[in-house]
């Protein structure tokens, strides 16, 4: 019976082992989050100006460019589906991978081909795993972007989608990734990048009626509308894919730390009913020396008692 | 005098923002001068120094930064200036730059080369 409880408390030593490396990990992931969560805000200025920058040259003008003008009938799209590189964060590689997968679907049932791009080893492994084919994939980066990283991922998708598409380039831009709400909420995505969806709802342009008519009229283009458009465009695209990035990096590091907070609680859990169990088996073991020696001395007092006789 | 907004602001931050009375950037059709009242404008911007005069509460001064590629967008008394890499001219380290200018010029990397120039022309104009 001692050897049960010897087995109990090596149960118990190597779980609060376990315990404290999930704890720790749940430590780091939380002190990532506030450092991931700065890093969207600092780059928000940029992506707002960059923003309203984009929307007023394409009011302001009627400049037809390849990267704003739908084509008549898209044939090819490009998808891009942000993962991470690295496990232990609950169902987040996997949400974004079906995020990606459902607009992949949807996609190909208005007909058109899909090209995969991917961001992070998890999705790479999918995909390798299924033997689907991905035109392109990056991997390294996913816990740190930085704004080289984005343009990285955007020279290919920019390049493709300026390619006419007979010669294997792409009608549209896609992206699939992990928005950051809050700590406890994140949600999978998919969003359209380009072309570009200028029309506005008729409530929002009638409030631009109304508000002033000449909001968008009156820019100035230095040096010419179609070059800063040219210029723009790429840099747009570049940096809402490092948006992404940045919000799935967030994501991530939430994923982990909620997927290592609930492994440390359940290490408690069990360690709490290991030690139940060690408990008993010491208490057993108790009784039945107990039990034991007052069997030996009452057989003895029987025997000895016998042999007066 | 009316007063302009300036913002300036690197991929990964905002560099500076307040008020001034003058800017004068870089355009790829030559350089642009802007002061309270322009015409809206959005050009795009070579890499060079950006100069602005601050007035307002950050009081009189010069203000110069390295811009490497960018825009600028100027509507209703506010000016963005949007740049990949921006860096204020104090936060440059003037032998670092020089060192990476000599090294860019012996490698001829013209991209560094024209990089480390930037920084240098910044400096230059701030003294």
């Amino acid at each position: 019976m001692a050897a049960q409880l010897r087995v109990y408390k090596r149960r118990i030593k190597s779980v609060t082992a376990t315990k404290k490396i999930t704890r720790a990990m749940e430590m780091i992931a939380a002190s990532r989050i506030v450092k991931a969560q700065r890093k969207v805000a600092a780059s928000t200025p940029y992506a707002d100006e960059l923003t309203a920058a984009v929307t007023a040259v394409a009011h302001g003008s009627d400049v037809k460019h390849p990267l704003t003008t739908e084509a008549k009938r898209p044939r090819r799209a490009a998808v891009l589906i942000i993962t991470s590189d690295r496990g232990l964060a609950g169902a987040y590689s996997s949400n974004a991978i079906k995020a990606g997968e459902h607009l992949t679907s949807q996609l190909a049932s208005e007909g058109k081909e899909v090209d995969t791009y991917i961001v992070g080893r998890k999705g790479v492994s999918y995909y390798a795993f299924r033997e689907r084919h991905v035109t392109r994939s990056w991997t390294g980066f996913t816990d740190n972007p930085t704004y080289a990283d984005a343009k990285e991922v955007a020279a290919p998708l920019i390049e493709a989608m300026e390619r006419d598409t007979d010669e294997g380039g792409v009608d549209e831009l896609h992206i699939a990734f992990t928005e950051f709400v809050s700590m406890m909420t994140q949600t999978p995505v998919e969003r359209r990048l380009l072309p570009l969806k200028l029309e506005r709802t008729a409530e929002e342009s009638a409030e631009v009626f109304q508000r002033d008519e000449h909001t968008h009229a009156l820019y100035d283009f230095e040096p010419s509308a179609e070059q800063v458009l040219d210029a723009l465009l790429p840099r747009y695209v570049e940096s809402r894919i490092y948006n992404a990035l940045l919000q799935s990096a967030a994501s991530k590091h939430a994923a982990t730390r909620r997927a290592m907070k609930s492994a440390t609680d359940n290490a408690e859990e069990l360690i709490k009913s290991l030690t139940r169990l060690a408990n008993a088996a010491r208490q057993a073991d108790i009784t039945q020396e107990i039990s034991e020696i007052v069997g030996g001395s009452s057989a003895l007092a029987d025997a000895s008692a016998g042999s007066e006789r | 005098m009316a007063e302009l907004h300036v913002e300036l602001v690197a991929a990964d931050r905002k560099v500076w923002a307040g008020e001034a009375s003058l800017v004068i950037a870089r355009t790829t059709a030559g350089d642009i001068g802007i002061m309270p009242g322009h015409q809206p404008v959005l050009g795009v911007l070579r890499s060079g120094p950006v100069t602005i005069r601050t007035t307002g509460e950050t009081g009189e001064g010069t203000v110069v930064a390295a811009v490497h590629g960018g825009f600028l967008s100027y509507t209703d008394g506010k000016l963005s200036l949007l740049a990949e890499v921006a860096e204020l001219a104090d936060e440059i380290d003037v032998e670092r730059a020089q060192r990476s200018l000599e090294q860019a010029q012996a490698e001829t990397d013209a991209e560094a080369e024209r990089r480390a120039s930037v920084r240098l022309q910044a400096v230059a104009a701030e003294r």
